[in-house]
C-alpha cells in the first residue's frame, strides 16, 4: 500500500478519504473474527486509513492463526504498525500528537493477547524471539506517551499535560464490548497508565522489565541493556539516581567490554549526573575525569568536566562549609590517575640506572595529560620501595645486571580497544615430568598456561580499571617512612610534560618506583601501580686496589710498568693517607728513594678530572706512596715501575736422554711455540681505608728458557747451552758466559761463540757452545753457570739485564768406546739383501775404574763387589726396520777392569733392503747384578734369555722419544727392589756421554741380491 | 540511500562507524550495537554445518518505525551494518545486496594494505570515500 502511495501520482482521488484528519484512534481488534463495523464502514467509503488497514490486519490474523502461523502474525504486525506510521506521515495527515502512540500501544498489546490466547506458555516461551519485538514496541511506545502527558518527572503533569491527556482519552473512545469485561485489556491498561503518574510507573515498568527479561532470556544482551538504559533515563527524571545508576552501570560495563566508546561517553555522561545527584564525590571526579579526558565529547564539555574536578579540588580547601554535590572533606580524595594521564615513559640519567650511594641520580618521568587545559599539581610524588639488595653491595655487582635506561610503558587503557581484547591469547607452556629413577618413563604431561588471570578474567564481572562506579579504594601509599621523588608546583600541560626528579640514592639497594601521586588540591590522582617494573639500584662500593699491567705480559728480568688503580668507593681519601708496599726481595719497585710521579683522578664515569704529584717514600722494609686527596666514588691512577729478578736454575735438567741432537730437533719441531715459565709474586699493601693488608699478585714471565747438553767426541767435551727466547719481544744478547762455581777452578772452559751482541727474535734460539777441558784432576760433576745479559732489541740505548742459568753435569767422564763394523758374507766384498753378515762390535775400556768415578758409577751397591770385571750388556737394535738381527741380539759382557781392555762381540744380521742402510744401535748398559746373589755364578744363558723381567726396558724400542718414560721405569724399579726385596738384576744405563759410540750414523753399502726381482718385473 | 554503515570487528567492538551528518549519531551507534544481537541471532541459527555454505548477506535484521537496518558477515565473522531510512521505499534487496558487495569489497582493499594491523580501527580515505558516496545518494 505505501508503494502504492508512492508510485501513483500526488492527489490520487482514492486517496481523499485517508487524508482526513485522524479522530479514532482505537487499537487493533482481534477478537471478533469479522470487524462487521468496520468492513460497513468501508463499504460506505468512509473509513480512514488506520481502521482500512486494521480491518484488513484483522481478517489476515485469523487466517494466519487458522492455518497455525501464529507467529508470523507478529512479524506482520509489526510490519502494519510501521508502515502505518510511516503512511500516515507521508499523506501529512493531521493526528494528534500521541494519537499514534495510543494505537501502537494497544494494538501491540491486541496482538499479544490474541496469540498468547491461542497458544501455551510453552509455546510462547520458545518464540519470544517472536514477540519481543511487540513487547518493546509497546514499552517505547508508552515511555513516549509518558514523557508526552508529563507523567515522568518529579512534580507531575502541568495542566497543559493534562489537556494533552484529555485529548489522547477521548480518541480512544469507549471500550469495545469484547473487553468490557477483561479486567487486563489493552484499553483499561492505556487508560489506568494515562490517568495517574503512579499508575503510569506501575505499567511502564512491569512492560520494562517484562521486555528486559524476554531479551536476557533469548540471548539478546544487548537490547537488553538498551531497555535498561531507557529505564535507568526514566529512574533519572523521576528523581531517583540510585537505581538508574545500577542500570547504567550495566549497560556501561558492556559497552566497555565491547569497546563502543560513544557509546561509553554517553553512558558516562549519565552516570556522572546520576553520581553528582548522590553526592557521590569520588565517584563523580573519578568519571569526571574519565569524560574530561574523552575525546568523543567536544572541548567545551570536556573543560566543564575538567572544571568540575579543579572546583572541587579547590572549594574544599577554601570553604569547609557543605554543599549539596561537595560534601566537605578534610580526607584527600584519591582517584586513579589513568584517565587523568598517561605515563609513557621513564627514563634514568645515567642510563644504567645503577649509581654508587650518594651520587646523583635523575629520573625523568613523561606524562601525556589528558586534560583539555593545563592542570597545576600542587605535587607530584612517586613513593618508592626500598630493599636491600641480597648478595654483595660492592661495586662487582653492577656488571651483573644491565637495565635499560628508558622504560616505555605501552599504552593499554585507550578507549578505543576494550582491555579485554588487548589482552593476547592463551600462552601455553607444555609440561613433562619424567620419573626420577628413569627418564625415560614420563609421569606426567601437561599444559600449564602462564597468564590465567589475563585469560580467565570474565568479561562481564572482572573489575576493569575504567570502571568508575567501581572505584576499588585506591591505597595511597603513607608519606612518612617511604621514600619519596617529589617535585612541588608542576603544572601538566594538555599533551606530553616531562618532569624530572633528582632520586634517593643514599642507602645502598634496590629502588623500585611504586605509585604514582598527583596532588591537586585535596584531590590526589594515583597511578597504583607502575607497570613494568621500573627500578634502579645504588650500591656501596669498598675501596679496589688492582695493580694491571700495563703490557700483555709482565716480563721477568726487565724493568716492567704497571698501573696502579684504586677505586675510592666509599672511602674519601684524605690528605697524608699513604699506600704501604712492603718490600720483597725478589722484586724490588724501581723508584728513587724520595722521589715524585703523576698520577691521574678520575670520576666515577672515567673522565679526568685533575692530576696531582705523588710522592714516594722508600725504606728498607716498605715503600710508603702517599697518595692526593681524592673524593669518594673517583679512581686515581699511577704507574710503578718494577723488576722480578730472575730465579737461578729455574728449569729442571732433562738430560736423561741417550741422543741428545736427535732429541732436541723433536722437541722443536713438537713445540714451536712453548708457554713462558710463570712467576707469581705477592705484593702486600696497607691501606689506609682497612686494617687489613690487601694482597695483589702480580704475574711475570721468564722471557727465556735455557737447555744445557754435553756433546762428546771421543774422550773430549763440549758444553752446549740453548737459549731459547719464549717470550713475544726481541732481545739482543752479550756477555755470554760460561763459569765454573767450585771452589778452585778445575775446568778450562773455552767459548767457542761469538763475541759480539747478538740477536735473538722471539720464539728463537741462540746456541752456544764450550770446550771443557780439564787441568788435572777429572771433576766427579760440573757445577756451571750459564750467564748473559740482556736487553729488549727496540732499546735504543739499551741497558742490559743478566739472565743466569745454573745447571750440573755428572759423570761426564767417557768410560768406555764402542766400534761396530758391520763385515760382508765370507767372500763378498759388499753385504747383500737377504744375506746374512755380521757386525762386530770392539767395546774398548777408556778408565781403570777402581778411580772415584768408577765407584760413583756402582751407586755403592757395586762396591761391595769384585770391581775387577764390569759386567756390560750390549743390545742390537734396528729402529728403521731394515735389519733383521739373526740370533742373539743382545748379551753380556764381563770387562777387565785395565785400561784399554777390548772385548769384541759379533751378532749376525741380515739386511733387508739394499742401499746405503745406517748401523743398526747398538746400546750399552751396566749390569748390575743382584746384591743376595752376589756369590752365584751369571751365566751367560740365563741373562741371554729374553723371557727374563729385567728386559722390559730392553724390548722397548729405546727412541729418544721414550727418553723420560725410561728414567720413570728405572725408578720404579729400584724401588720395587728396595722395597720388596725382589733380588733381581738390573740394568743401568749409561749417562750420555759416558759410553762413545764410533760408528753413529755410519752407514754401509748393501748390494741388491741376485737378479729375481728384475725378471719377475720383466714378466709383469 | 543509507543513513548510517557500519563495520565491525569479529569481537563485536566497531571497526568503522559512519552515519548521515544531520542526524542523531549516538541514536545510530545504539541501533548497531543493539543489531549485534540479531546478528549474532542469525549467524548461529544458521548453524554449524551449514556455516560454509552461508550466504553473507543476512538480510533484514530489524524493522524500527523509522529506520530499517541490514546485516552482512563476511567468513572472518566481520559485521556490516546499512541503516536504511523506512521511508525509503525505493530500495529493493538487490540494491541493498549491491551496496553490501561494494562495501565488502572495499574492506578487502583495505584489509590489504600493507600498512594496516588488523583490529584498528579503518582510516582508509578510499574507504571513506565509497562509504560516503552510498549515503549521498541517498538525498
Amino acid at each position: 500500500m505505501t508503494s502504492l502511495m508512492l508510485s501513483l501520482p500526488n492527489g490520487a482521488n482514492w486517496l481523499g478519504p485517508f487524508c482526513s484528519p485522524v479522530n479514532s484512534w482505537t487499537g487493533l481488534l482481534l477478537r471478533r473474527p469479522i470487524d462487521m463495523e468496520s468492513r460497513a464502514a468501508i463499504r460506505r467509503g468512509e473509513a480512514s486509513l488506520l481502521e482500512l488497514r486494521s480491518y484488513l490486519f484483522c481478517r489476515q490474523c485469523t487466517l494466519l492463526i487458522f492455518l497455525g502461523r501464529p507467529w508470523e502474525v507478529t512479524q506482520r504486525a509489526l510490519e502494519l504498525m510501521h508502515s502505518c506510521v510511516q503512511e500516515l506521515c507521508l499523506l501529512e495527515v493531521p493526528v494528534v500528537e500521541g494519537a499514534l502512540d495510543c494505537w501502537v500501544f494497544m494494538s501491540c498489546l491486541e496482538v499479544l493477547h490474541r496469540i498468547e490466547g491461542c497458544c501455551d506458555l510453552a509455546q510462547l516461551e520458545a518464540n519470544r524471539s517472536h514477540t519481543v519485538g511487540l513487547w518493546a514496541y509497546a514499552t517505547d511506545k508508552l515511555k513516549s506517551l509518558g514523557y508526552l502527558c508529563g507523567l515522568v518527572s518529579e512534580n507531575g503533569p502541568q495542566s497543559e499535560e493534562l489537556n494533552r491527556t484529555v485529548d489522547l482519552l477521548a480518541g480512544l473512545g469507549d471500550e469495545k464490548p469484547e473487553t468490557v469485561h477483561s479486567l487486563q485489556s489493552p484499553y483499561k491498561k492505556l487508560k489506568q497508565a494515562l490517568s495517574s503518574v503512579e499508575a503510569f510507573e506501575r505499567h511502564y515498568l512491569e512492560l520494562c522489565h517484562a521486555a528486559e527479561e524476554m531479551y536476557r532470556a533469548i540471548g539478546r544482551m544487548r537490547s537488553a541493556w538498551l531497555v535498561g538504559k531507557s529505564l535507568a533515563e526514566f529512574y533519572l527524571r523521576k528523581g531517583d539516581p540510585g537505581r538508574a545508576e545500577v542500570f547504567l552501570q550495566d549497560a556501561l560495563r558492556s559497552y566497555l567490554s565491547e569497546g563502543w566508546s560513544l557509546l561509553v561517553t554517553h553512558t558516562r555522561k549519565q552516570m556522572a549526573e546520576c553520581q553528582k545527584r548522590m553526592g557521590r564525590t569520588e565517584d563523580y571526579l573519578q568519571t569526571s575525569v574519565l569524560l574530561a579526558s574523552d575525546a568523543n565529547l567536544t572541548i567545551e564539555e570536556r573543560k566543564h568536566f575538567c572544571q568540575e574536578i579543579l572546583i572541587f579540588a579547590n572549594r574544599s580547601t577554601d570553604i569547609k562549609a557543605p554543599s549539596a554535590c561537595y560534601p566537605s572533606t578534610v580526607q584527600k580524595v584519591a582517584i586513579s590517575m589513568n584517565a587523568f594521564a598517561q605515563l609513557m615513559q621513564v627514563q634514568f640519567r645515567p642510563s644504567t640506572a645503577v649509581v654508587h650511594s650518594g651520587a646523583a641520580l635523575q629520573v625523568e618521568l613523561h606524562l601525556r595529560s589528558l586534560m583539555p587545559v593545563a592542570v597545576h599539581l600542587e605535587q607530584l610524588a612517586v613513593s618508592v620501595h626500598f630493599s636491600l639488595k641480597q648478595g654483595g653491595t660492592d661495586g662487582k655487582a653492577r656488571e651483573t645486571q644491565s637495565r635499560p635506561g628508558t622504560v616505555l610503558f605501552p599504552l593499554g587503557n585507550s578507549s578505543v580497544i576494550p582491555p579485554s581484547w588487548a589482552v593476547a591469547g592463551p600462552s601455553l607452556v607444555e609440561v613433562q615430568d619424567h620419573s626420577p629413577s628413569d627418564p625415560r618413563i614420563l609421569s606426567s604431561a601437561g599444559v600449564v598456561c602462564n597468564n590465567t588471570h589475563l585469560v580467565m578474567r570474565h568479561n562481564d564481572s572482572g573489575p576493569s580499571t575504567d570502571m568508575p562506579s567501581r572505584v576499588s579504594p585506591v591505597h595511597v601509599a603513607v608519606d612518612n617512612g617511604v621514600q619519596m621523588l617529589k617535585t612541588r608546583d608542576v603544572t601538566l600541560l594538555p599533551g606530553n610534560n616531562s618532569i624530572a626528579f633528582s632520586a634517593p640514592s643514599q642507602e645502598p639497594g634496590t629502588y623500585k618506583l611504586c605509585q604514582l601521586c598527583a596532588t591537586v588540591g585535596h584531590i590526589q590522582l594515583v597511578l597504583p601501580h607502575i607497570s613494568p617494573l621500573v627500578q634502579y639500584d645504588v650500591y656501596s662500593q669498598d675501596p679496589l686496589l688492582s695493580v694491571e699491567p700495563l703490557t700483555d705480559t709482565l716480563l721477568a728480568g726487565l724493568p716492567q710498568r704497571a698501573k696502579v688503580r684504586l677505586e675510592t668507593g666509599h672511602y674519601t681519601v684524605k690528605k697524608g693517607d699513604a699506600l704501604q708496599l712492603s718490600n720483597i726481595d725478589t722484586m724490588p719497585i724501581l723508584t728513587a728513594p724520595s722521589s715524585c710521579f703523576s698520577a691521574a683522578i678520575l670520576d666515577s664515569t672515567e673522565e679526568l678530572v685533575g692530576q696531582c704529584l705523588l710522592s714516594i717514600h722508600s725504606s728498607e722494609k716498605v715503600t710508603r706512596i702517599s697518595l692526593p686527596p681524592t673524593p669518594s666514588h673517583h679512581v686515581l691512577e699511577f704507574q710503578l715501575e718494577m723488576l722480578c729478578v730472575i730465579p737461578l736454575g729455574c728449569d729442571p735438567p732433562e738430560d736423561l736422554g741417550l741422543n741428545e741432537g736427535a732429541r732436541h730437533r723433536l722437541r722443536r719441531s713438537s713445540h714451536p711455540n712453548e708457554p713462558m715459565a710463570i712467576i707469581t709474586q705477592r705484593m702486600s699493601v696497607d691501606c689506609p681505608w682497612s686494617i687489613y693488608t690487601t694482597p695483589i699478585f702480580l704475574t711475570f714471565h721468564i722471557p727465556f728458557k735455557a737447555r744445557h747438553q754435553l756433546l762428546s767426541a771421543g774422550k773430549r767435551k763440549y758444553i752446549q747451552v740453548c737459549l731459547q727466547n719464549v717470550s713475544g719481544v726481541n732481545f739482543r744478547l752479550t756477555d755470554l758466559r760460561l763459569t765454573e762455581t767450585q771452589q778452585g777452578p778445575s775446568l778450562k772452559l773455552q767459548s767457542l761463540n761469538a763475541k759480539t751482541q747478538q740477536l735473538v727474535c722471539s720464539q728463537q734460539s741462540v746456541y752456544c757452545v764450550w770446550d771443557v777441558g780439564w787441568k788435572e784432576d777429572k771433576p766427579a760433576c760440573l757445577q756451571c753457570v750459564f750467564s748473559a745479559n740482556f736487553a729488549p732489541a727496540s732499546e735504543k740505548d739499551p741497558a742490559f739485564h743478566p739472565f743466569n742459568y745454573e745447571f750440573q753435569l755428572e759423570r761426564v767422564m767417557t768410560l768406555y768406546t764402542m766400534r761396530a763394523e758391520i763385515l760382508p758374507a765370507a767372500g763378498e766384498q759388499h753385504c747383500r739383501s737377504g744375506v746374512l753378515c755380521g757386525l762386530e762390535m770392539s767395546i774398548t775400556r777408556l778408565v781403570v775404574p777402581d778411580d772415584d768415578e768408577g765407584k760413583a758409577d756402582e751407586e755403592g751397591q757395586t762396591e761391595e763387589f769384585p770391581t775387577t770385571n764390569t759386567k756390560l750388556m750390549y743390545k742390537v737394535t734396528d729402529s728403521s726396520g731394515s735389519w733383521a738381527v739373526c740370533g742373539r741380539s743382545s748379551g753380556l759382557v764381563s770387562m777387565p777392569a785395565d785400561a784399554n781392555a777390548n772385548h769384541r762381540v759379533q751378532v749376525e744380521l741380515m739386511p733387508l733392503f739394499s742401499g746405503h742402510l745406517p748401523f743398526p744401535n747398538v746400546n750399552v748398559f751396566q749390569y748390575l747384578p743382584n746384591s743376595a746373589s752376589s756369590g752365584q755364578p751369571l751365566t751367560n744363558s740365563c741373562v741371554e734369555n729374553n723371557a727374563l723381567p729385567l728386559p722390559v726396558l730392553l724390548d722397548d724400542q729405546v727412541d729418544a722419544a721414550s727418553v723420560p718414560r725410561l728414567g720413570s721405569v728405572r725408578r720404579t724399579a729400584t724401588g720395587e727392589q728396595r722395597s720388596g726385596g725382589l733380588h733381581m738384576p738390573r740394568l743401568e744405563p749409561f749417562r750420555p756421554g759416558q759410553v762413545f759410540n764410533h760408528s753413529q750414523g755410519r752407514q754401509v753399502l748393501v748390494l741388491p741380491s741376485v737378479d729375481q726381482h728384475v725378471l719377475e718385473m720383466n714378466a709383469t | 540511500m543509507a543513513v548510517c554503515i557500519a563495520v565491525i570487528a569479529k569481537e563485536n567492538y566497531p571497526l568503522y562507524i559512519r552515519s548521515v551528518p544531520t542526524q542523531n549519531e549516538l541514536k545510530f551507534h545504539y541501533t548497531v550495537h543493539t543489531s549485534l544481537d540479531v546478528v549474532e541471532e542469525k549467524i548461529s541459527a544458521v548453524g554449524k554445518a551449514m556455516a560454509d555454505q552461508r550466504e553473507l548477506y543476512l538480510g533484514l535484521l530489524y524493522p524500527t518505525e523509522d529506520y530499517k537496518v541490514y546485516g552482512y558477515v563476511t567468513n572472518s565473522k566481520v559485521k556490516f551494518v546499512i541503516v536504511v531510512d523506512s521511508s525509503n521505499t525505493s530500495l529493493r534487496d538487490n540494491e541493498i545486496r549491491s551496496m553490501f558487495r561494494k562495501l565488502h569489497n572495499s574492506f578487502t582493499d583495505v584489509m590489504c594494505n600493507p600498512f594496516y594491523n588488523p583490529g584498528d580501527t579503518i582510516q582508509s580515505k578510499a574507504f571513506d570515500g565509497m562509504v560516503s558516496a552510498m549515503m549521498v545518494q541517498a538525498s
